[in-house]
Order: C-alpha cells, then sequence, then structure tokens
C-alpha cells in the first residue's frame, strides 16, 4: 500500500541538560499505518511523540506531521493528533461527560456537535453506562479507555498512543487492543504506540521501529526485520527475538 | 480564545465547588461582621448622645472591634486568601497527570496560566464584593447611617485596591506553584514570604532605623525625622505597607498623606488643626496613586515572571 506519508522526521535530534534524548532520528509512518514505538525504558519514544506534537521543541532536525510543521504551528498540529500520554491523569471530581465536554470546549467544538461526538465516543469505548460516574472511582482500565474517548472527541487522522497498556489486567489489556485495531480499521486512523507487549505490538501493527539510546536501529514491517536479523527462512519468529538480538547488538 | 475561556470556566467552578473555598470565605465572613458588629455597637452607643460627624460609614470600617479594624484585618489575612486559592494550581496539576493531557490540546501554554490567574481573581473579587456589601448592610442597620455618594464612592476604591493587593498574594502563590513539584514546598513557601513581609519587614524596619540613628533624643528633632523616613522607607517595602497606607487614606478623608505625621510641637499641632478638613475624594486618590500603581506593578511584575518560567519549562519535567 502505497499511501501518501503522514509523518516525517529529518534527523530531529533533541539534546536535554547536555544529554541526547534523541539522536538524528529519521523515519516516516504511511497514511492508515499501526507503527509500534519499541524500545528499552529512557530510549526516547516518550520525547519524540512530544516532538511530533510540538510539546517540545526539537533541538535540529525537522519534522513534519500532516504537512505542519510542529514548531511552527503547534496549535494546528495539536489540533489534528490526538495524543494520549503515559500515565495521563484526569481531574477526579469531574464524571466522564464533564471530562470530555472540557475537552471538546478546549478544542472550540461547537455544543450540538460535541454532544453527538462525545456519546459516540463513549459507546466506542463502551463508557457510556459509567458516564455520569466521577472519575476518581475509575478503575486504572477504564480511565485508559476515557483516554481514547477524549482522544475521538477530535476526531484526528493520527493518534499517538504512549504505553496504552500500561498497568491494565489481561482483560483490559486485550479491549485496548481491540479498540486500537478498530480506530484502524474503522476510522482510518493513522496509529503510532509505545508498548513493551512485544506480542501484542506483533499482533496489530503493520510496521515497527526499534529506537536504542536516541537512535532507530531498525525499522520496516515485521517479516522484513526476521529476515534481516534472523536470517532467511525463520518462518516462525517472534518480535521479541527480533528485539532480543537488536537490543544485545546495541 | 476559546481555549482561555474554557479553562476560566472550568477553574471558576472548580473554586466555587471546593471545601476550601467555602471555609476560607465561612471564615472570613464570620470574622468581618463580628468586627462590623462590635464597631457597630459601639458607634451607635457613641453616636446616640452627639451630633453625628461626617462620614460615619466609613468608620466601620477603620475602626477597631475587639482586635483590629477591618481594613487592619483584610491586611493582614487578605494575603492568606490569595495564597491559599493559588498555592497548587499547576503543581497539582504536574502531578496528577493532567497538564501533559491539557497542553496536548489545541490551547496555548498561556491561555493555561491566563486562565488559572483570572479565575482566581474573579473569584478573589466576588469574596470582596459581598464581604464589603454584607457589611455595608450591616453597618446601615446597625448605626442606622446611609453612606454618602463620597462614601459609597470611597468604598469602591477600597474594593479595587484590596483586589489588587489579594491578587499580587494569588500571582505570588502561582509562581511557587510553577517553581515547586511539591505541593507542600510550594504552601509553605508562600507562607515563608507571607510571614516575612508581614511579620519581619516592620520589625527590621525599626531596628535597621535604631542601629542606623542610635541617638534618640527627643531634643534633636533632626533625627527623629531621620529615623522616621528610614523606618518608612524600609517598610515600604512590604506590599502589606503599600496597602495598609494606600486603603487608609483613601477611607479615612481626614488623612492627608500616606506618611507617618511625626507631631513636634505645639505649632504644627496648631496648622495640623487649621486644615482638618477633609480631603476630597480626587485629592485622596491623588495622594495613594503612586502606592496603586506601585501595588499593580509589582503584581504585573511577579506575573510575568511566573509566565516567562512556565512558557519556558520542558514538557518533559512537567
Amino acid at each position: 500500500m502505497e499511501n501518501r506519508i503522514v509523518i516525517e522526521t529529518e534527523e530531529l535530534t533533541k539534546v536535554y541538560n547536555g544529554q541526547v534524548a534523541v539522536d538524528h532520528l529519521t523515519f516516516q509512518v504511511r497514511e492508515g499505518e499501526v507503527f509500534g514505538f519499541l524500545g528499552p525504558n529512557g530510549a526516547g519514544k516518550t520525547t519524540t511523540l512530544l516532538m511530533l506534537l510540538g510539546l517540545t521543541e526539537p533541538t535540529s532536525g525537522k519534522a513534519r506531521v500532516l504537512g505542519v510543521d510542529p514548531v511552527r504551528e503547534p496549535i494546528k498540529v495539536k489540533g489534528m493528533i490526538g495524543y494520549m500520554p503515559e500515565n495521563m491523569g484526569f481531574y477526579r471530581d469531574l464524571d466522564a461527560l464533564q471530562t470530555l465536554r472540557f475537552v471538546a470546549e478546549l478544542n472550540g467544538l461547537p455544543r450540538d456537535v460535541a454532544e453527538g461526538r462525545i456519546e459516540r465516543a463513549l459507546r466506542t469505548v463502551g463508557l457510556f453506562e459509567d458516564s455520569k460516574k466521577k472519575v476518581g472511582a475509575y478503575s486504572k482500565g477504564m480511565r485508559q479507555r476515557l483516554g481514547i474517548a477524549e482522544l475521538l472527541i477530535k476526531e484526528p487522522k493520527v493518534a499517538f498512543l504512549d504505553e496504552p497498556t500500561l498497568g491494565l489486567d489481561p482483560d483490559g489489556t486485550n479491549r485496548m487492543m481491540e479498540l486500537i485495531e478498530q480506530l484502524s480499521q474503522e476510522r482510518k486512523m493513522t496509529v503510532i504506540l509505545t508498548s513493551h507487549l512485544l506480542h501484542l505490538v506483533q499482533r496489530i501493527c503493520h510496521r515497527v521501529g526499534i529506537m536504542i539510546k536516541g537512535k532507530m536501529v531498525a525499522q520496516g514491517p515485521m517479516e522484513q526485520l526476521a529476515k534481516e536479523k534472523l536470517g532467511v527462512g525463520a518462518e516462525k519468529y517472534t518480535l521479541e527475538e527480533i528485539y532480543m538480538k537488536y537490543f544485545k547488538e546495541a | 480564545m476559546h481555549g482561555l475561556k474554557a479553562i476560566f470556566k472550568k477553574e471558576l467552578s472548580d473554586h466555587f465547588s471546593s471545601y476550601r473555598f467555602m471555609i476560607l470565605f465561612a471564615l472570613i465572613t464570620m470574622v468581618s461582621l463580628i468586627i462590623a458588629y462590635m464597631v457597630g455597637m459601639t458607634m451607635r452607643e457613641e453616636l446616640a448622645s452627639m451630633a453625628k460627624p461626617k462620614y460615619v460609614f466609613l468608620m466601620l470600617f477603620t475602626s477597631r472591634g475587639g482586635l483590629f479594624s477591618l481594613v487592619q484585618f483584610i491586611a493582614f489575612f487578605g494575603p492568606l486568601i490569595g495564597l491559599i486559592l493559588g498555592f497548587d494550581l499547576i503543581n497539582r496539576e504536574r502531578n496528577e497527570g493532567t497538564l501533559s493531557r491539557l497542553l496536548s490540546q489545541p490551547v496555548y501554554r498561556d491561555s493555561v496560566i491566563n486562565g488559572k490567574f483570572l479565575a482566581g481573581v474573579v473569584t478573589i473579587s466576588i469574596m470582596m464584593v459581598s464581604i464589603v456589601l454584607l457589611i455595608t448592610g450591616l453597618g446601615l442597620r446597625m448605626a442606622g447611617v446611609i453612606p454618602g455618594l463620597d462614601e459609597v464612592w470611597r468604598i469602591g476604591i477600597y474594593l479595587v485596591i484590596s483586589i489588587i493587593y489579594i491578587s499580587f498574594w494569588l500571582g505570588v502563590a502561582i509562581l511557587f506553584s510553577i517553581l515547586f513539584r511539591g505541593i507542600a514546598t510550594s504552601a509553605l513557601a508562600a507562607l515563608a514570604v507571607w510571614i516575612f513581609f508581614s511579620f519581619f519587614v516592620p520589625l527590621g524596619a525599626t531596628i535597621i532605623a535604631d542601629a542606623l540613628v542610635p541617638d534618640l533624643n527627643p531634643n534633636n528633632p533632626e533625627a527623629i525625622i531621620k529615623h522616621a523616613k528610614i523606618q518608612k522607607a524600609i517598610s515600604l517595602v512590604s506590599p502589606m505597607q503599600l496597602y495598609t497606607d494606600a486603603t487608609g487614606t483613601i477611607i479615612d478623608p481626614t488623612r492627608k498623606t500616606t506618611r507617618t505625621v511625626v507631631l513636634m510641637g505645639p505649632l504644627e499641632k496648631l496648622s495640623q488643626a487649621r486644615f482638618a478638613g477633609p480631603l476630597t475624594i480626587g485629592l485622596s486618590l491623588l495622594v495613594v496613586m503612586p502606592y496603586i500603581l506601585l501595588l499593580i506593578a509589582i503584581t504585573a511584575i511577579c506575573f510575568a515572571i511566573s509566565y516567562t518560567i512556565f512558557m519556558r519549562q520542558e514538557i518533559r519535567s512537567l
């Protein structure tokens, strides 16, 4: 599938207090892809996402998201991308409905449009029945799904999910994965996600990028990486094997 | 703009639905009413037997009831309102992980801080206006005097200065909530600043003046004046002093200057008495204008510092 490129970076670099977090990163993501961003903790995945969102300025290099430069027009980029941060929090005293209404207001959506989107989003993530409950009383899994609902309010073309399955039980993880597949297949969203659950990444991602110490050491469809690293004929590879191989080499 | 509006609305409803605000408001209203009641009682007794002087109504605010007058009470405890409303505005969002969610929405980063500050100022204003209205109503009933137009204006200006003053402390609290990640740390730091300016600066002013002018001989008027001047100059570092001087002059028309008057001898006293007539409101305002401007300036500076720090902070460290 030769779709157009929605995200591209060129030699993107970020230095925090003398430490290189992201090191001359160049990669592309095409429309409709689910791109798995892998790497050990502190490899610079979150920093890369923040730079793509215009939430932090790159030290050098360029990035383009849907043709827009996030450094120059961060507001425009943030309006087009749904971002679900790692360890996000919600206002505990608001219920799900109020939370989503607030987000709709921040996005400047007219009231009638917002109400329709909020209801649809809540139904999609399965929180409609609990929408009058205070978020403080939500379980971790419910909060993560509320995060997805919040992202849907914007109806973004691109979604960044930072550790969407972190701290979820097996059932919650499964539901989250199904939701992400749904976003990609039904809504044709381009998804970039980071995760350490490699078997799940293998299940839903079209392509992966492995990032170690700020550098992208490999990227491409999994079959290709398997061929490169494990040799031809490795039919029954797992992403885990590929990942560990790269990790040990780095 | 929609971002600012949304944040402002949310912050305002947060303030009004918080226990913190209700307790604070109840406490301040209670103390104000007690003071006003006590002042009203004494006024009624004293006024029964004599012709009513001018500006009786303003005496409700300036006379002592119990320990202090209303003006003194706000000067002293007003900062607490600002500090309590603001000390965790930014760092709570940071700790709970809501700030990164908020900032990933299409809003300018300054909308966050502007919305929060604005909502705080509006909360303070509503609080102060309702307290003053309550006191006015109580005063009307108890003392049975109707404020003249001039007095209403003076009370209005007093309110504006008070709101600026408390907003300054709100600004200080927001600054600390940006600087410190810990909520308790920022609360303590803000309290420390308040205590420093309210207790130590006046104390320090006296000590320094004593040290610089050790020879306080009653026969040496120059030394006494020098002492008073030094003391005054140092104590003006404190926003509380600025506020007390400004409101004192506004609310008391017979006060001609914001300076402390050192009376020297019978002749000065005579000339004082000769010009004892009250100032017009325009003149009073003219006298305190530098003080009001200074209060606005320090509030603006404080806000500007918070603003710059917040805009430069890396999201990663948020």
